[in-house]
């Protein structure tokens, strides 16, 4: 169990690990997270699965080295196993027949939104995915998410790929040329928090997946706790994704570096880190 | 007479039992005073997280503690037990020395003893129930001392025995939890004979033995072989698994389970929903236990971090908020605090607890509640505002109820707060299963006597049923449902509901 049977570097710092996990790989559904912990002295880490094949029994996996457990977890290589996989956790994406799906992906917040983009195509969707990133080799899963889109646009800080811009501009532009129905937004809190600023503009209701520092989760420990429309809530139970329009990303934010100090020796909890 | 009453009067006619009797005058039995536990001292112990505070009784003190006991006729101590450990039996066992004797009695009843003996509020159960409280008014036998000394005797002694086990009836059925009530559960339901695994969600056997309770209170190495003593019976556990979400109930049901044990804990804590709460040093008491006590967050060897504070409230008056504020005074806090509402005499946590508090230093500030926080301009609390409360009439649970006396706030310096109001169901379960009884606060709705839910092949007990409690009320509850699910599988149905 927990073997992990493929890995490979999409750059310097961000890593796909396939690992053997058939139950999860069977009962998971778009949306749905794992958490792992690499060795007996490893933190409980959150991850957003990307990807899975339930006759191959193997869960896909998109990680980031931000601290000791990502850099962990990324140094382990093709037969080494994960001392402990639980899931799948989180409440499902709701996929529906929206009508034209705007999908923001940044960073590695790609890998989770990889599953939702296929699911909304199957749902027949129109889908048109934007892809950003700091630089080009930051921009990961292009080929797989181009099979599930109806149209792609890559946009880099640096412009080194695709345009030179931030995601909301390709995003805007994308909102004046066409309807939108539905977005969905998965990157850095910073980039969720703009982005759900403009679709609000034009009324397009969205959805954000939370990237919250987590213990156990399952809801026990509450670390996770976000505000949704005014009213707390805890991203691994009734997340992670929410209303975009009704989170308070600001304090998201602020949360998100509640352990910066502590983080010296010991790695951080925020990583989740397909997200930032 | 009930099998049961006959059972413990045959007991307490064995040769030795009436022998022991003889030898010492009750005149002479209730004159011994009560034993008094011996203590870490309190400047020690408040530099070490994993230290016990409660050093246990040597073989002598035990011995004479055990003399007290009147071995009564009729043993009402029994009747304040929820797992019905045959008390006097083990007691003098004690008293005669057959120390091994006395842990094999207490592992009759209980999967637990050794963490019985160390978290049980005896002081409300059996104890209250010894003829020394009820008749004579006097300081009751120390029966969880007792048990405590019994069953680390038999542990360090190396000669652990194995209860013994039915042979296999080849059911299959299935704990969801491995707190205190599926520990129990499976003990029994493993010495009837049935193929017995439980489904634990963390990475770790022991649910709140193991996350919350604290080192200094109850050592994991003690749980842990508890567990291993399981394990041998048969028991099988598995980590890692959501039972809902890694596999369904039905799945399960595929791979043969015939019936569930739900005792999946009371999961979420409770916040109070005032301003500021969600800045950043404000956390919950199940996350702050979690980190250290599950992920040793407080030693440098972990990667998982916590949060230290200088000046550290933690708000509540339960056996969770003491051990986390005692958590937080280990952990280097000058000032480690108590907020609670109430005055001290309506403190649910034991009084053993908030003594050992008191010893520690930790400041208690009653008849007090938080009404808002704030922050720097990183997001972390560094002032909380509290009000002044006074109690007025006694609400439904006999406590008398905190009113506000209006105009009477004042800040209070803060860097780390811990909020221990309690916690509510963990919903995992009752979403995976629609057709499931719960009542509006999401607990599990069950006959009292069966543990039977609404699901016929689905029993429930520990915190999921009771929305808070003991771990030997949970114990308890895990008993009656592998005795109400064994009915079940056996055929006899007309006794369940």
């Amino acid at each position: 169990m927990n073997q992990i049977v493929e890995k490979t570097w999409f750059s310097d710092k961000v890593a796909k690990i396939v690992v053997e996990a058939p139950r999860i790989a069977r009962s998971r559904k778009p949306g749905h997270f794992v958490i792992l912990r690499v060795d007996e002295q490893g933190e409980r880490i959150p991850l957003t699965i990307t990807d899975s094949d339930p006759e191959k029994g193997t869960i896909t996996l998109v990680v980031q080295v931000m601290g000791v457990s990502s850099a962990k977890l990324c140094s382990m290589n093709p037969g080494d196993k994960i001392l402990d996989l639980v899931g799948p956790l989180g409440q499902a994406t709701h996929i529906y027949p929206a009508g034209t799906v705007l999908a923001c992906g940044g960073g590695v917040g790609v890998a989770p939104m990889l599953p939702i983009v296929e699911g909304f195509k199957k749902a027949g969707c129109r889908v048109i995915s934007i892809l950003a990133a700091r630089t080009k080799e930051l921009i990961i899963l292009e080929e797989e998410i181009r099979r599930w889109s109806d149209e792609v646009i890559i946009m880099t800080d640096d412009g080194s790929y695709g345009r030179q811009g931030l995601i909301t501009a390709g995003a805007e532009e994308v909102i004046q040329r066409e309807k939108v129905d539905a977005c969905i937004a998965i990157g850095p809190a910073v980039m969720m928090k703009f982005t759900a600023q403009l679709t609000k503009k034009y009324n397009i209701p969205t959805q954000a997946s939370l990237n919250a520092i987590m213990v156990d989760g399952t809801g026990m420990c509450g670390a996770c706790r976000v505000t949704v429309g005014g009213q707390t809530k805890f991203t691994c139970v009734d997340g992670p994704e929410f209303d975009a329009h009704q989170v308070d990303f600001d304090e998201l934010i602020l949360r998100l570096g509640g352990y910066r100090d502590e983080e010296k020796h010991a790695s951080d909890c925020k990583c989740n880190s397909h997200h930032s | 007479m009930s099998t049961y009453q006959e059972y413990l009067k045959g007991e307490r006619e064995q040769t030795w039992r009436a022998e022991l009797r003889k030898m010492t005058p009750n005149k002479e039995r209730t004159t011994i005073e009560r034993v008094k536990m011996p203590e870490l001292d309190p400047q020690i112990r408040i530099h070490y997280q994993d230290r016990e505070v409660n050093l246990g009784l040597t073989a002598e003190q035990a011995v004479l503690e055990a003399r007290r006991c009147l071995d009564c006729p009729t043993p009402t101590c029994i009747e304040g037990c929820p797992v019905s450990i045959n008390i006097p039996k083990f007691v003098k066992n004690i008293e005669r020395g057959e120390f091994l004797e006395a842990a094999k009695t207490l592992k009759e009843t209980s999967a637990l003893p050794a963490v019985c003996g160390r978290v049980c509020p005896q002081e409300k159960q059996c104890e209250a129930q010894c003829f020394y409280t009820q008749k004579m008014k006097k300081t009751p036998v120390a029966i969880g001392y007792l048990e405590r000394f019994a069953a680390d005797y038999e542990r360090e002694s190396g000669r652990m025995s194995v209860p013994e086990v039915a042979a296999p009836n080849g059911i299959k059925v299935a704990a969801i939890g491995s707190g205190p009530a599926s520990l129990s559960f499976a003990g029994d339901m493993i010495k009837l004979g049935y193929d017995v695994t439980v489904f634990e969600a963390l990475h770790e056997i022991g649910g709140v033995l193991k996350y919350g309770i604290p080192e200094f209170r109850l050592p994991n190495k003690i749980v842990d072989v508890e567990l291993t003593n399981l394990e041998k019976m048969g028991v099988k556990f598995e980590r890692n698994f959501i039972v809902g979400k890694t596999a369904s109930f039905d799945d399960l049901k595929a791979e043969g389970f015939a019936a569930f044990f739900v005792a999946s804990g009371a999961g979420l804590p409770r916040f109070m929903n005032i301003p500021g709460e969600n800045y950043n040093g404000i956390l919950s008491s199940n996350e702050y236990l979690t980190r250290v006590n599950l992920m040793n967050a407080a030693s440098d060897a972990f990667d998982t971090p916590v949060l230290r504070g200088k000046n550290v409230a933690v708000i509540g008056g339960g056996n969770t908020a003491m051990d986390s504020v005692r958590t937080a005074k280990r952990l280097g806090a000058e000032r480690a605090m108590i907020i609670y509402r109430r005055s001290r005499d309506e403190m649910p946590a034991r009084v053993e607890e908030v003594h050992h508090a008191e010893e520690e230093g930790i400041e208690f500030i009653n008849l007090t509640n938080p009404v808002e926080y704030f922050a720097n301009e990183r997001g972390r609390v560094n002032r909380m505002r509290v009000q002044r409360m006074e109690l007025g009439e006694p609400d439904a649970s006999g406590r008398r109820s905190p009113r506000v006396i209006e105009g009477s706030e004042y800040d209070i310096d803060v860097d780390l707060v811990v909020v221990a109001v309690g916690v509510s169901p963990n919903p995992l379960i009752p979403s995976a299963l629609k057709e499931l009884k719960v009542s509006r606060w999401g607990t599990i709705e069950v006959d009292k006597e069966s543990m039977q839910s609404s699901v016929p092949e689905l029993f429930a007990g520990g915190d999921i049923v009771r929305g808070g409690a003991t771990v030997i009320l949970a114990m308890g509850d895990g008993r009656r449902a592998a005795a109400g699910m064994h009915r079940y599988l056996t055929g006899d149905q007309t006794s369940n509901h």
